[in-house]
């Protein structure tokens, strides 16, 4: 029996080692596993979570006046909004004006309160020009009587407006909105009303082009999908060589081409067909023609790609079966490229979309998109805020796009099936 | 440090960029030379021959020359970490006037200077001193005009100058343009932007000429424009139409009404080499040097002297000489860097509408 028992004990050793050494090769596999894709998953993190986290929360950020001056942005919050608020909220924001020139916070939040009034970085110059370093009374009677502006309450109400942490600001202002004085959300003046129109007018054109791209891709995709390969070799050189070429050149070489004395309206009068150059650039027309043109390669090679696949047999059966050849064309091949359309009218909304140069270079004042106004606050004006809203809300956008239009091409796919 | 002084002192040109480069890999902790960093390119050459050159030879002190693109945030990084590499640097009126509000310069003492009479108003900035000036004019292609347009009101002038204009795309320049056609002095024109009735008075005489208008985007774009008969009078940079007059174009300019704006020198906060700064900021306004880099390019010198060392065809192209500085408008930057946003939102507003 002990001997029995003995043989049960050590088998139950061996196989609780078994066991460990089993969960320590697969542990070792998962770690392999895991180093295999941890390259990509910091990839991604770098160059897209990250990135994109920025901007959102850039979007709604309103920490300049809490950094730079925090007590200043502790002591305002708690006042009412109305007639003037404390001497201790005065004392410690003259005491932070004077600190903050060192080290360029007062730039930022110069920068944050001129969003809120465009007087408000020459109120705070002048002030700072003229500050004493110990007042000669208490701090509510000598502001206002360095500058006027100190003794109003909608002054100080801006202030608070910029001490709290977040701010919805960059977003209502992205969609023409703005907040009252009592805090409610309305349109903002006529005059300046322009983002909404921007993102409607970034669609159409996104959509047109894309429209065009199909219209102009599929016969060419097709075309080099069942010429010979010599001559669709020959062909798809012509397709590719404009697309190693420099977005810029293209740009401007449609200029050249395109101007009131260029060659496409030289030509046309050389031919007498107009007396009167043609307005061919610098509006929505050059626009489209200029982002096709350059975009129109997305369009084939995914298009190309998939018809390249498909086998000539099903359409030559359904011919011979009695079916007209474009009703072979259309119920029989069509359907079949539906995954390179969807690819391909993809590919190429989504890059219209984020178009930037193109339209500043060869469009009106009334064909920028997002983008542009994107870039000018980005680099002209410094407005983070601003240009970060208008990102954000391009993606959110595009993503409700793709989404809506992937169930489309999904219900069509099953629909088929 | 030792070094690069001897090496300088025999002005033996490969001992002496030994030196730098010894220097430089030496003096990661202790003091560099004086740097002065502009923006390069033409500019950056006429400088050297101008300024720098002449500069060390007169005075012995070496000095490091450096080119930027104009962007704020690596002086503002040098500042904030105390690590100040660049003494002196060139920048554009806002950035002035952003840089000065943060504290990213220090403020000229123009009594220890000793140019305040000698330079034009606009030279005399609170953290900078004017080095030249550029201007936006107006601009046409003399051999399709029969007629030369002296004025605004001209350009607006659809009647007498049947034909396309180009304006810049944005509020910048266009409002005050707009206003002088109006009917504006020159004078008037930022006390008239600064109420909001000026504003809707600006947008309503642009609604004029609305359909008549091709906006540009880069500043080459103009001289091209002109010479192609895309437009027969556009607003332009004077240098775009001074290299395009150099190539031969028949292009006029009308600098009635134009918008002058200038480049500034602004000494990092916190520089090691203030007083020679100051020097080479004394040197560099002088007449005789200012001229010789006007004869370079055609920036117009802030010292209006320079003009009479220039030849009468140079002068005549300056933004600073008399005849052009007549009804001509200083650029406000402050007005620009305050309402900037406003307004430019509102002229994209505006433009949208067709």
């Amino acid at each position: 029996m002990p001997r029995v028992m003995s043989a049960t004990a050590t088998e139950e050793v061996t196989g609780r080692a078994l066991k460990k050494q089993l969960r320590q090769a697969e542990r070792l596999k998962k770690i392999k596993a895991l180093a295999l894709v941890l390259p990509l998953v910091i990839f991604l993190l770098l160059v897209f979570v990250q990135p994109i986290s920025t901007m959102l929360a850039r979007s709604v950020d309103n920490s300049e006046l809490m950094e730079v001056m925090p007590q200043t942005a502790a002591a305002i919050s708690d006042w009412t909004g109305e007639g003037l608020p404390s001497e201790a909220v005065m004392a410690a924001f003259a005491e932070e004006l004077q600190t903050s020139r060192r080290g360029g916070g007062l730039g930022r939040v110069g920068r944050r309160l001129n969003y809120e009034d465009p007087g408000f970085r020459g109120l705070l110059m002048r002030t700072l020009r003229r500050l004493p370093d110990e007042p000669a009374a208490a701090w509510q009677t000598v502001l206002p009587e360095l500058d006027p502006a100190w003794g109003e309450t909608s002054t100080w109400q801006a202030i608070q407006r910029a001490a709290s942490p977040t701010t919805d600001r960059y977003w209502l202002a992205a969609v023409d909105r703005e907040r009252s004085s009592s805090g409610e959300v309305q349109p903002v003046a006529e005059e300046q009303q322009v983002y909404l129109s921007v993102f409607e007018r970034t669609l159409v054109i996104a959509g047109s082009v894309t429209l065009l791209c199909l219209l102009l891709g599929f016969p060419l995709a097709y075309l080099l999908a069942t010429l010979p390969t010599g001559t669709s070799n020959l062909l798809m050189i012509f397709v590719l060589l404009p697309f190693w070429t420099s977005l810029l050149v293209r740009t401007a070489s449609w200029i050249v081409l395109l101007q009131t004395g260029g060659v496409i309206n030289g030509g046309l009068m050389g031919l007498g067909l107009i007396d009167e150059p043609l307005q061919l650039v610098f509006n929505r027309f050059g626009v489209l023609v200029a982002m096709v043109h350059i975009l129109l390669p997305f369009m084939i090679l995914p298009l190309y790609s998939v018809m390249k696949g498909i086998s000539p047999s099903y359409q030559r059966a359904a011919i011979s079966l009695g079916c007209h050849p474009f009703a072979a064309f259309w119920k029989v091949y069509v359907p079949q490229t539906i995954s390179g359309v969807a690819a391909g009218t993809l590919l190429v909304f989504i890059m219209a979309l984020g178009y930037y140069i193109t339209p500043a270079l060869v469009g009106g004042a009334s064909d920028q998109m997002v983008s542009y106004y994107v870039a000018y606050y980005t680099n002209t004006t410094n407005n983070w805020g601003m240009a970060a809203a208008l990102g954000s809300l391009l993606l959110v956008v595009t993503l409700v796009l793709y989404l809506v239009y992937h169930r489309l091409v999904n219900q069509q796919q099953l629909a088929r099936s | 440090m030792l070094k690069t002084k001897k090496t300088s002192r025999f002005n033996l040109p490969a001992l002496a960029a030994a030196g730098t480069l010894a220097s430089g890999l030496l003096l990661a902790s202790t003091a560099q030379a004086f740097t002065v960093i502009s923006f390069g390119g033409a500019s950056g050459e006429a400088m050297q021959k101008a300024y720098y050159g002449p500069f060390q030879e007169q005075t012995e002190a070496e000095l490091i020359p450096g080119d930027y693109n104009g962007a704020l945030s690596r002086i503002r990084a040098m500042v904030e970490t105390g690590n100040v590499s660049w003494d002196l640097v060139e920048v554009e009126s806002p950035e002035l006037v952003r840089g000065c509000f943060e504290g990213m310069f220090e403020i000229v003492d123009w009594e220890r200077l000793g140019l305040e009479n000698q330079l034009i108003d606009a030279a005399v900035e609170e953290c900078g001193v004017g080095t030249f000036v550029w201007s936006t004019v107006m601009a046409y292609d003399a051999d399709r005009l029969d007629e030369a347009p002296q004025t605004w009101a001209d350009f607006w002038n659809v009647e007498k100058f049947p034909g396309t204009r180009g304006l810049r795309k944005g509020a910048k320049y266009t409002l005050e343009f707009a206003l002088m056609a109006d009917g504006v002095p020159a004078d008037e024109v930022y006390d008239v932007l600064r109420t909001s009735a000026g504003v809707d008075r600006a947008f309503a005489k642009l609604d004029e000429l609305k359909d008549h208008i091709q906006w540009w985007e880069a500043g080459a774009q103009p001289p091209q424009w002109l010479v192609a008969g895309d437009v027969v009078m556009s607003s332009s940079y004077n240098g775009r139409i001074a290299a395009a007059q150099e190539e031969g174009q028949n292009l006029a300019i009308a600098w009635q009404g134009s918008v002058y704006d200038l480049d500034y020198w602004a000494i990092v906060s916190g520089s090691d080499h203030v007083d020679t700064a100051y020097d080479f900021i004394r040197f560099a306004s002088q007449a005789e040097n200012q001229a010789v880099y006007a004869s370079e390019i055609p920036y117009g010198p802030v010292n209006p002297d320079a003009i009479a060392e220039l030849s009468s065809e140079q002068a005549a192209r300056m933004p600073t000489a008399d005849a052009n500085l007549e009804g001509a408008l200083a650029m406000d930057t402050a007005f620009w860097v305050d309402y900037g946003e406003e307004l430019e939102q509102r002229f994209n507003a505006w433009a949208s509408k067709l």
